[in-house]
């Protein structure tokens, strides 16, 4: 029983991990949190329901299409309610990024309707047994089809020239233009990679719980930024590392506390991070300019 | 008399005088006025937190919602009259905005933000879950109504005047505080946080003051709404609500009254008067809320000086 939840916890983990991603890459460039980034993470799941329903395109074509669709999404927003506030107060961004929420949820929710959307594949039924733990088909996917995408980012940022440049540009944003690197295309860059993680773990979350719809952003984005926040918003193993604890506490919490009350766990754990250690386990301190 | 003052006695006696006018039309239109006085409370109420205050607050439904079970289930299980009820919900929301407010008061605009949402969401589950009290998704139906004299608030006219008082009370209360010393802290705080503590003005203190006052009068507004519309349910306190009534504070203009009730007049009536737009209402307020924040970002009726003078000595800047 144990054992088996704390599978079931990192399979969400990871899942919490990848949209994770999202909020620390932004927010280690520009320093502000994409209020919209739970829903670019449903507008993925959406997106790639709309694929393979209605275009009855193939799995993993759909993945892709819906990656690079969700990314494009996620530079236009960037482009349209972000990049004109960058020398704003901190809160006006804030502010505009709710509005870019409200939009995508009530567009998402005219367009397909504000009812649960079924996923429709056949993948996932098999289920495969390592003595008392059972794992789904679907469950191996998300594991695997995570590990991979986290692998390759870090890969990205650590080997390409693309990669580099971006992490100079969230060391400073003026210093990395002065050596000659176009921050506004980092930025892009940043939130392009970050809304194809969130539309892959979309897509996955909704094959999971066989379930997709307009409002599944909202609860998903606060535990994946309580996620970043406990890793260390801005830090990218940070985010891989708070996913998959936050998952694990929240599966347990919701197996032996109350599954009702679920995302109250996740909550408490964000005020609790927030107070005792607000620059989480791999946070970087930050420096109040008086 | 000064033209201004006049101006202000001719839209007391009309708000006053309203359903007299009225008295042709059918009750759609006063209910219509009623919305927008609710609102105007509630709007103002966050426009204390966000505005005065600098207090990025995203969970406001959540204390409207409180407001209205606290006083639904005191009328309901207790027998209270609405008019003790009332106050008893305000303070007991009030005392809630201290609760949520004590531990991610120093907490930076995003984060407080997020934790606020979150914040919003858990009351809602509690409202989902606690079937034994709150009846859960079936909500609390046949909440009374107010009672004077022996007289039963009935007629929409009845509620009209008395969502006017409590609006005009919420807006006089505001406005004192506003200019007191109180208000001046405040200002000071969210303009330069390290000044004001430099010149002995406990930050904490005063924004914890303001999610208190916030919360007091969204329960006011809340307490109101249950008895008006005898049925609570929780539905009607959601996420978007709390983007709704925060709509209203940035299009009407932060930190300014006649911005907060020109925002709630504005975000009733528009869905209203474009009915054969209503599926893209929460479209368009998402649409204009980013175009507002790009050419904007004071608001239609914003505050004046964005910042003070004595601000803007201390930081050489000459832009205001």
């Amino acid at each position: 029983m144990f054992l088996q939840q704390l599978a079931n916890g990192l399979t969400m983990g990871v899942i919490y991990a990848l949209i994770a991603l999202g909020y620390t890459m932004v927010y280690g460039i520009l320093k502000i949190v994409n209020f919209a980034h739970g829903d670019i993470y449903m507008f993925g799941s959406f997106f790639g329901l709309f694929l393979v329903k209605t275009l009855h395109m193939p799995l993993l074509p759909a993945f892709i299409v819906a990656a690079l669709a969700t990314a494009t999404l996620g530079m236009i927003i960037e482009r349209v309610a972000y990049r004109p506030l960058r020398t704003a107060d901190r809160i006006v961004p804030l502010i505009s990024a709710l509005g870019v929420s409200t939009f995508l949820t009530s567009f998402v929710q005219k367009v397909w309707g504000t009812e649960m959307h079924p996923f429709p594949t056949t993948f996932g039924s098999k289920t495969w047994t390592i003595g008392n733990l059972a794992f789904s088909e679907i469950q191996i996917l998300i594991l695997m089809l995570s590990f991979a995408l986290m692998i390759t980012l870090q890969l990205f940022v650590t080997r390409t020239k693309t990669g580099i440049a971006m992490r100079a540009t969230s060391m400073s944003l003026t210093n990395a233009s002065l050596m000659g690197i176009n921050t506004n295309h980092m930025i892009s860059v940043a939130f392009a990679i970050g809304s194809a993680l969130a539309a892959c773990a979309g897509i996955m979350v909704g094959i999971y719980y066989n379930a997709v719809y307009p409002t599944m952003g909202y609860m998903a984005g606060i535990s994946a930024f309580t996620a970043a926040v406990l890793g260390g918003i801005g830090s990218i193993p940070g985010a891989m590392l708070g996913g998959i604890l936050l998952g694990v506490i929240e599966n347990l919490g919701g197996a032996y506390i109350s599954t009702q009350y679920q995302s109250v766990i996740s909550f408490s754990i964000l005020i609790i991070v927030l107070m005792i250690k607000p620059t989480g386990i791999f946070g970087k301190k930050e420096i109040n300019k008086v | 008399m000064k033209l201004k003052n006049y101006s202000k006695l001719l839209a007391g006696v009309l708000l006053l005088t309203l359903p007299l006018f009225l008295q042709q039309m059918n009750d759609y239109v006063l209910h219509i006025a009623i919305t927008v006085g609710i609102y105007i409370i509630l709007s103002l109420s966050l426009n204390i937190i966000i505005g005065y205050a600098g207090q990025f607050a995203l969970g406001h439904a959540a204390f409207y919602g409180i407001g209205a079970y606290a006083s639904a289930l005191l009328m309901l299980h207790w027998n209270v009259s609405f008019w003790v009820a009332l106050p008893a919900a305000a303070i007991i929301t009030g005392l809630f905005g201290l609760l949520l407010g004590s531990p991610v008061i120093r907490l930076r605009g995003d984060y407080l933000g997020i934790v606020t949402l979150g914040f919003g969401e858990i009351v809602r589950l509690v409202f989902v879950n606690w079937v034994d009290v709150t009846r859960g998704p079936m909500g609390l139906p046949g909440i009374p109504a107010p009672t004077l004299f022996g007289y039963t608030f009935t007629e929409k006219t009845d509620f009209y005047y008395l969502i006017l008082v409590l609006a005009a009370i919420t807006i006089f209360v505001v406005h004192r505080i506003i200019h007191s010393g109180i208000g001046l802290n405040l200002l000071t705080i969210r303009e330069d946080e390290t000044l004001a503590q430099s010149i002995g003005i406990r930050p904490v203190k005063y924004k914890l003051m303001a999610f208190a006052l916030g919360a007091f009068f969204a329960g006011v507004a809340g307490a109101f709404w249950a008895s008006y519309i005898s049925y609570i349910s929780p539905d009607g306190f959601r996420y978007m609500d709390s983007v709704n009534i925060l709509a209203m504070v940035i299009l009407g203009g932060a930190a300014s009254i006649p911005g907060s009730i020109l925002g709630a007049v504005i975000l009733v009536l528009a869905p209203e008067l474009l009915r054969y737009v209503n599926d893209y209402r929460m479209m368009l307020m998402g649409v204009a809320i980013v175009l507002m924040m790009i050419f904007k970002p004071s608001g239609f009726w914003g505050e004046k000086h964005r910042k003070t003078n004595f601000y803007r000595l201390q930081r050489g800047e000459r832009k205001p």
